[in-house]
C-alpha cells in the first residue's frame, strides 16, 4: 500500500518540483483501491461503538450494561466501572499535541457527546443496538454552552504553549495622538471540522506489539501518545496512515475514543475496529470555539493606523485548554505604532475546541478585515488604498523584517483579474437585475512553520529511488509533491521514485498542519537525496574506471539519474556506479528544522477579492465570484497548490455563509450534528472562483524557498465576502454565519 | 442488532392493509431508523408496486405513488403545465436522492424538527405525551403559522407546496376502501396536545396524486425557495404561485407557502383578494400581508414571518411575468437570473 509507483506520461520542462502533475494516488482513490482505517478486517475483528452522553454536564447514574451484555453478539461493555486504565494520568502532556486523554475515568460527564462507554461486539450491528441498550440515565446539571453563560477564565497562553496576550509601543499615547477611533465588534459560532472520513481505528495487539490502523496528521506524535498512555515502548507500536479523508486539524491529535479501542483490543485479544459515527464527531474530537472579537483602530487625520487593540472572548472545555487565538491574526497584517492583543477564555461544557484549519487566524482575519473596511469607510477611502496606505514593511509585532513579501504584487495581481478599478466608494450602487451586487476584499496572511522532520533516500541498482518519511496526506497531495522534491533531491526522474509513506515505522516527517508539512518534510527528503548523491559522486569521482574521476563535489552535477562533469560534457549513470562499485543499493539520511531564533517575520500573504450579490427582499447571498492571488514562496506543484487554495477559499465561503453548530441551550445537545444539519458549501455556492500565485523567492524560511499553501487561503476571503456584502447592501456584519433575515 | 421483518410487496393488494412501515426510495426512513427514531417491527417494502405512470386522465394528470422524483421532474406534460411542480422538485435534496425518493414518499416524509430528531428529546410527535421539545429550543427554522404548544414543527417537502398550489389530491387505498384528500389538507396541523392524527389510517397506502388542468394557469406558475445554501438545502421559507390574468385584472390564483407549518400552507384568502385586482406589486403585497394574517412566531423566528410575505410577493411576481420556456439552471433560486425589477 505504501509503494505508490504509477504510471507516467507527464510532460517536464526541466526538474520534478515546479510541474503541475497529478496526483499519484489518484488512480488508486478514484477507483477503490486505496485503503482507509476503516476498510481493514482483519481475521478475527471486533467491532467496538461508543455511547455518548445525552446530557451536556452532570453525572451518569445508571446504565443497563445486563441489557447490552444480553444482546446477541455483544462481546462486552466498558463503562467508567470497569475502566481500562491508563499508565499515565489522563491530563499529562508529555507534548502540545495530546488533548486530555478521556477514557472512562469516571461518571462525570461534562459535554454533550462525551464517550461513556464502548461495546464490542462481533457485528457493527449489535455494538450499535447495544450501546442504545444502555439507556443512560442520569443527574444533570443546568448546560452552560455559550459565551454568556460559561464561567469566566483567564489563561496566560492559548494553543501550544502561545502567549495570550501581546503589547508593543505605546497604545495609549498612540490612541491620544489619533484623530478618529473605531470599534468593531464580530462574533463566530463553533464550527466542526466535518471531514468526510471520521475517525477510525482498528487495533491489534500480537503479543506485547501493537499494529493500529488510524488516520492521523502526525504520525510521530501519535506514536508517542499512544505509546506513553500505555507504558510500552514505542517501538512495539506500528501505526499506519497511508491515506487520510480529510483532517483539517481534527486528525492531528489521539483522542479518548480511538484510545479506548486500543485498551478494549489488549483486554479481549482480538483486533477491534472503531469508527465514529457523523453525529459522534461533535464534541470529542476537537472543534473550532466560538469567539467574540473586538477591535479598535485609532487612525490618523491620513488613515495610517496608530494603534490597533483586538480582544478576544472564546470558549474552552471544562477539563482542558484550547483557546481560538483570533486576536494574534492582527498581529503582523497591517503598519501600526502600537499593537496590543488580548484572548480571554470561558469555560462551558463543551468538548475541548483544537486546532481547525487556520486555527486562529481564520476567525481573527474575518475580524480584522471587517475592522479594515470600516476604517477605509470612515476615512473615505477605497478598502485597497487603505489597506496599501497600511501596508507593514516591517512585522509591527516583533519589529523584525519579512523574509519575503510579495503582498502588493498579489493586490494588484488579483485586483486586475477582478476589475476592481472604479469600485463605486458607497454601499448599494450596484445592481444586477434586481439584486444588489457588492465588492469587498481582504489580505490573507498565514505564517510560515517549520517543524522537524527526518527522512531516507536510497538508491537502487536499477537507477530507481525509495524515499521513506511518515509523512500524511489527507488529501492535499503529499504523495505527490514531496515525491517531486526527492526526485531533485536525487536528481532522478519522479517516476522512478517509490514514496513509502503514512507508517510509524518510517523516520518521522512532523506535523502535516500548520501549513508546513512541505516545507517540513519535503526539506528533510531533499537533504536526503543529496545525501545519497554525495555518496554517489564520492564513489564515482574516487573511481578511476569512472569518467567522473577527479571531477571532484563542485565539479559534477546530478541530473536525470547521472552524474555530469561541470568541465566537459562526460558523464556516468547511477546504475552503472553502483554496478562497478558491486552497491546494490545506496542509502542516503536527511533531516529538516529551523534553528534558532527567527531574524525574519515569515509569511505567506495574498489578496482576495469578492463579488456579491443579495437579494435586497429576502437576504440570500450568493459570492458570485471569488478570485485570490497568493504569494508562498516556491510552489512545488502548480495544481495542488491552486487547488489548496481555492479548497481554502471555498472553506471562506462555509465560514462566512454556512458553517455553525448549534447547541440547545437548555440540555446542551447538538441540534444540527450531522450534513443535513450543518452546511458547508456545495457546487452551486461556487459559480466563479479562480486562485493565482505571485513568484516568490525566500532565502529565509529553509533551503527550499517553500513556505505552505493549506490554510492561507482561508484568511482574506471571510472578510473579503463580509466587506461585499456590506457594499451591497449598507449593512456591516456583525456575527458569521451572516443569515439573510439580517440583512433584510 | 435491532432486528426488523422486511417483505416485498409484489401487488397494490399485498400492500393494503400490510402491517407495518412502507418502504418506497427510503430516503428518509432509513435515516431514521439508523438515528433510532423510528424503530418499525416490519418494513413492507412497496417500492416495486406498478404505481408508476403518469397518466393524462379527464382534466388534468394522475401520478402513480412510485413515481421517482427525478422522473416526475422532468415529464413533458408536467414541464408543460405544472412547471411550479418541476421547479419544486428539482430545488429539492439532490440528484441522487430525487432518483431514489418517490411522489408518495415525498409526500409522507417526516419533519426534520431537529427535536424530532433526536430520541432524548420530548417530542408529541414522535412520542405522544412527552411534550415539545423544540418549544424553547433553537427555533429558526420552525413553524409560524398553524402551530400550537403541543408542535411547532414544519413539514419539510417542496413538491407538497406545489402540488397544494395546484389542488391536488392524494388518492389513498386502504382496507376499508379508497378515498381522497386533498393535498392541502392532508397534512394534520397539531392540536393542543401534539401532532395530530395520522395523515393514514393503519394499512392505508398512498396510490396516486390527482392534478386538476391548470387551464390559463399553465404558463404563470412558479415556485421560489429561500435558503442559505444555493443547493442541496431546505427551505427557510418557499412559496408556489400560480396567476391567470386576464384583460390586465386576475382571473385565477393560487399561492401556498413551505416552511412555515406542519402542512404546506395553501393562502385562501389571499388568493381570494386577488381575484379582479390588477397584477402589480401592489396587489401582490396586500396578498402576502393576507397570507400571513395570523402568523405568530413559535420562538427566536419572527423574521420567518416577514421572509414569508417576502417569498410570496416574489413567487406572484414571477408567476405574473409567466414561466420561462426552460426552468433556470438553479430552480426555484433568487439567483435564477429572471427578476428584472
Amino acid at each position: 500500500m505504501a509503494d505508490m509507483m504509477t504510471a507516467g506520461g507527464h510532460v517536464r520542462l526541466g526538474s520534478n518540483a515546479g510541474q503541475g502533475l497529478t496526483r499519484r494516488d489518484g488512480v488508486l482513490k478514484v477507483t477503490g483501491g486505496a485503503g482507509y482505517a476503516a476498510d481493514c478486517r482483519p481475521e478475527g475483528l471486533l467491532h467496538a461503538v461508543t455511547a455518548s452522553a445525552g446530557i451536556a454536564r452532570g453525572r451518569v447514574t445508571h446504565l443497563d450494561v445486563a441489557a447490552a451484555e444480553a444482546h446477541p453478539g455483544v462481546v462486552k461493555v466498558y463503562t467508567h466501572a470497569n475502566a481500562l486504565p491508563l499508565a499515565l494520568s489522563p491530563d499529562n502532556k508529555i507534548h502540545p499535541f495530546v488533548w486530555r486523554m478521556d477514557a472512562l475515568q469516571s461518571d462525570e460527564v461534562r459535554y454533550a457527546g462525551q464517550p461513556i462507554a464502548l461495546v464490542v461486539a462481533h457485528s457493527l450491528e449489535a455494538a450499535t443496538e447495544g450501546a442504545r441498550l444502555l439507556a443512560p440515565q442520569y443527574d444533570a446539571q443546568p448546560a452552560r454552552v455559550t459565551l454568556d453563560d460559561a464561567e469566566p477564565y483567564e489563561t496566560d497562553t492559548t494553543a501550544f504553549g502561545r502567549p495570550s496576550g501581546h503589547s508593543s509601543g505605546d497604545i495609549e499615547a498612540a490612541r491620544a495622538a489619533a484623530d478618529s477611533h473605531l470599534t468593531t465588534t464580530v462574533e463566530t459560532p463553533s464550527q466542526y471540522h466535518n471531514p468526510l472520513e471520521p475517525h477510525a481505528i482498528t487495533a491489534q495487539w500480537h503479543g506485547d506489539q501493537l499494529e493500529i490502523d488510524t488516520p492521523n496528521q502526525a504520525i510521530g506524535l501519535a506514536k508517542q501518545t499512544i505509546a506513553a498512555f500505555l507504558g510500552i515502548d514505542p517501538s512495539q507500536i506500528l501505526l499506519r496512515s497511508p491515506f487520510l479523508g480529510g483532517g483539517f486539524g481534527a486528525k492531528a491529535i489521539v483522542f479518548g475514543a480511538q484510545f479506548l479501542t486500543i485498551l478494549a483490543a489488549r483486554d479481549l485479544g482480538q483486533p477491534v475496529k472503531m469508527v465514529l459515527r457523523r453525529d459522534q464527531m461533535y464534541g470529542p474530537v476537537g472543534h473550532r470555539a466560538p469567539t467574540r472579537q473586538t477591535l479598535q483602530l485609532d487612525l490618523d487625520a491620513e488613515g495610517h493606523i496608530l494603534a490597533l487593540e483586538h480582544d478576544t472572548i472564546t470558549t474552552t472545555s471544562t477539563f482542558d485548554q484550547f483557546l481560538e487565538s483570533a486576536s494574534n491574526a492582527s498581529h503582523s497584517v497591517y503598519a501600526t505604532s502600537a499593537l496590543r492583543t488580548e484572548h480571554h477564555a470561558r469555560r462551558a461544557d463543551i468538548g475541548t475546541p483544537g486546532p481547525m484549519r487556520a486555527p486562529g487566524e481564520a476567525s481573527g482575519s474575518a475580524a480584522l478585515e471587517i475592522a479594515m473596511d470600516v476604517a477605509a469607510e470612515a476615512r473615505g477611502m477605497d478598502p485597497l488604498a487603505f489597506r496599501r496606505l497600511n501596508y507593514a514593511k516591517i512585522d509591527p509585532s516583533t519589529g523584525l523584517a519579512f523574509s519575503s513579501k510579495a503582498l502588493e504584487e498579489c493586490y494588484a495581481k488579483a485586483a486586475e483579474a477582478f476589475g476592481w478599478e472604479g469600485r463605486p466608494l458607497a454601499p448599494r450602487q450596484m445592481r444586477e437585475g434586481r439584486l444588489l451586487k457588492g465588492w469587498g476584499m481582504g489580505t490573507a496572511q498565514f505564517p510560515c512553520p517549520m517543524f522537524q522532520a527526518a527522512a531516507h533516500a536510497t538508491l537502487r541498482a536499477d537507477g530507481s529511488a525509495v524515499i521513506e518519511t511518515s509523512a500524511a496526506d489527507m488529501g492535499q497531495g503529499a504523495w505527490t509533491a514531496l515525491a517531486q522534491i526527492a526526485a531533485d533531491g536525487l536528481g532522478i526522474d519522479v517516476d522512478k521514485v517509490e514514496f513509502r509513506s503514512g507508517r510509524s515505522d518510517l523516520p518521522d516527517a512532523g506535523v502535516a498542519g500548520g501549513s508546513g508539512h512541505t516545507a517540513t518534510a519535503g526539506n528533510a527528503l531533499f537533504n536526503a537525496g543529496a545525501d545519497a548523491v554525495r555518496q554517489m559522486v564520492d564513489l564515482a569521482t574516487n573511481d578511476p574506471a569512472s569518467p567522473l574521476f577527479g571531477a571532484g563535489n563542485l565539479g559534477v552535477t546530478a541530473r536525470g539519474g547521472r552524474l555530469h562533469r561541470n568541465d566537459d560534457d562526460r558523464s556516468e549513470s547511477y546504475e552503472d556506479i553502483l554496478a562497478r562499485a558491486g552497491l546494490e543499493l545506496l542509502r542516503g539520511e536527511g533531516k529538516a528544522s529551523r534553528e534558532g531564533t527567527p531574524e525574519r517575520a515569515m509569511f505567506s500573504h495574498g489578496g482576495v477579492f469578492a463579488e456579491v450579490l443579495v437579494d435586497p427582499d429576502l437576504g440570500q447571498i450568493r459570492v458570485s465570484r471569488l478570485i485570490g492571488a497568493f504569494a508562498a514562496g516556491r510552489i512545488i506543484n502548480p495544481r495542488l497548490a491552486r487547488s489548496q487554495l481555492l479548497g481554502g477559499m471555498i472553506w471562506g465561503i462555509g465560514f462566512a455563509l454556512h458553517e455553525e453548530a448549534l447547541h440547545d441551550a437548555r440540555t446542551g445537545r447538538f441540534v444540527n450534528n450531522d450534513f443535513a444539519g450543518y452546511h458547508v458549501p456545495v457546487n452551486a455556492d461556487v459559480p466563479m472562483i479562480e486562485a493565482m500565485t505571485v513568484h516568490e523567492d525566500d532565502p529565509f524560511v529553509n533551503a527550499l524557498g517553500i513556505k505552505g499553501v493549506g490554510e492561507i487561503g482561508v484568511t482574506g476571503t471571510v472578510g473579503a465576502i463580509a466587506n461585499a456584502v456590506w457594499h451591497a447592501t449598507g449593512i456591516r456584519p456583525a456575527r458569521f454565519p451572516i443569515h439573510p433575515e439580517s440583512l433584510i | 442488532m435491532n432486528r426488523f421483518e422486511y417483505e416485498r410487496a409484489g401487488t397494490l393488494a399485498e400492500a393494503i392493509g400490510a402491517e407495518g412501515a412502507f418502504l418506497a426510495g427510503g430516503t428518509n426512513l432509513l435515516d431514521l431508523m439508523k438515528i433510532g427514531v423510528q424503530a418499525p417491527a416490519r418494513l413492507v417494502d412497496i417500492s416495486r408496486l406498478p404505481l408508476t405512470e403518469i397518466e393524462p386522465v379527464e382534466g388534468g394528470l394522475r401520478i402513480g405513488a412510485m413515481v421517482r422524483n427525478s422522473t416526475l421532474a422532468r415529464d413533458p406534460q408536467v414541464l408543460a403545465k405544472y412547471p411550479a411542480l418541476a421547479e419544486a422538485l428539482l430545488s429539492g435534496a439532490s440528484a441522487q436522492l430525487r432518483n431514489a425518493a418517490s411522489t408518495g414518499g415525498n409526500v409522507m416524509q417526516a419533519t426534520r424538527c431537529s427535536y424530532y430528531q433526536d430520541p432524548l428529546s420530548p417530542c408529541n410527535r414522535r412520542n405522544p405525551g412527552s411534550g415539545c421539545g423544540a418549544l424553547g429550543g433553537e427555533t429558526r427554522n420552525h413553524a409560524v403559522l398553524g402551530w400550537t404548544e403541543g408542535c411547532i414543527a414544519t413539514h419539510p417537502s417542496d413538491m407538497c407546496v406545489a402540488l397544494a398550489a395546484y389542488d391536488a389530491v392524494v388518492e389513498i387505498s386502504g382496507p376499508e376502501g379508497a378515498r381522497s384528500v386533498a393535498m392541502a389538507e392532508f397534512h394534520p396541523l397539531p392540536d393542543a396536545q401534539g401532532a395530530g392524527d395520522a395523515p393514514l389510517a393503519a394499512g392505508e397506502i398512498i396510490t396516486h396524486i390527482r392534478l386538476p388542468d391548470p387551464g390559463a394557469m399553465a404558463r404563470h406558475a412558479r415556485y421560489v425557495k429561500l435558503r442559505e445554501r444555493t443547493s442541496f438545502a431546505f427551505a427557510i421559507v418557499s412559496a408556489a404561485a400560480a396567476l391567470a390574468v386576464e384583460d390586465g385584472r386576475i382571473t385565477q390564483a393560487r399561492l401556498a407557502l413551505g416552511g412555515v407549518a406542519a402542512r404546506p400552507w395553501r393562502c385562501r384568502t389571499a388568493e381570494a383578494a386577488l381575484l379582479g385586482q390588477p397584477a402589480t406589486i401592489e396587489t401582490f403585497t396586500r396578498a402576502a400581508e393576507l397570507a400571513l394574517e395570523g402568523a405568530s412566531p413559535s420562538g427566536a423566528n419572527e423574521a420567518k414571518i416577514r421572509l414569508a410575505r417576502k417569498i410570496a410577493i416574489r413567487a406572484l411576481e414571477r408567476a405574473a411575468a409567466g414561466t420561462p420556456e426552460r426552468l433556470p439552471a438553479l430552480p426555484a433560486s433568487l439567483f435564477a437570473g429572471d427578476d428584472n425589477g
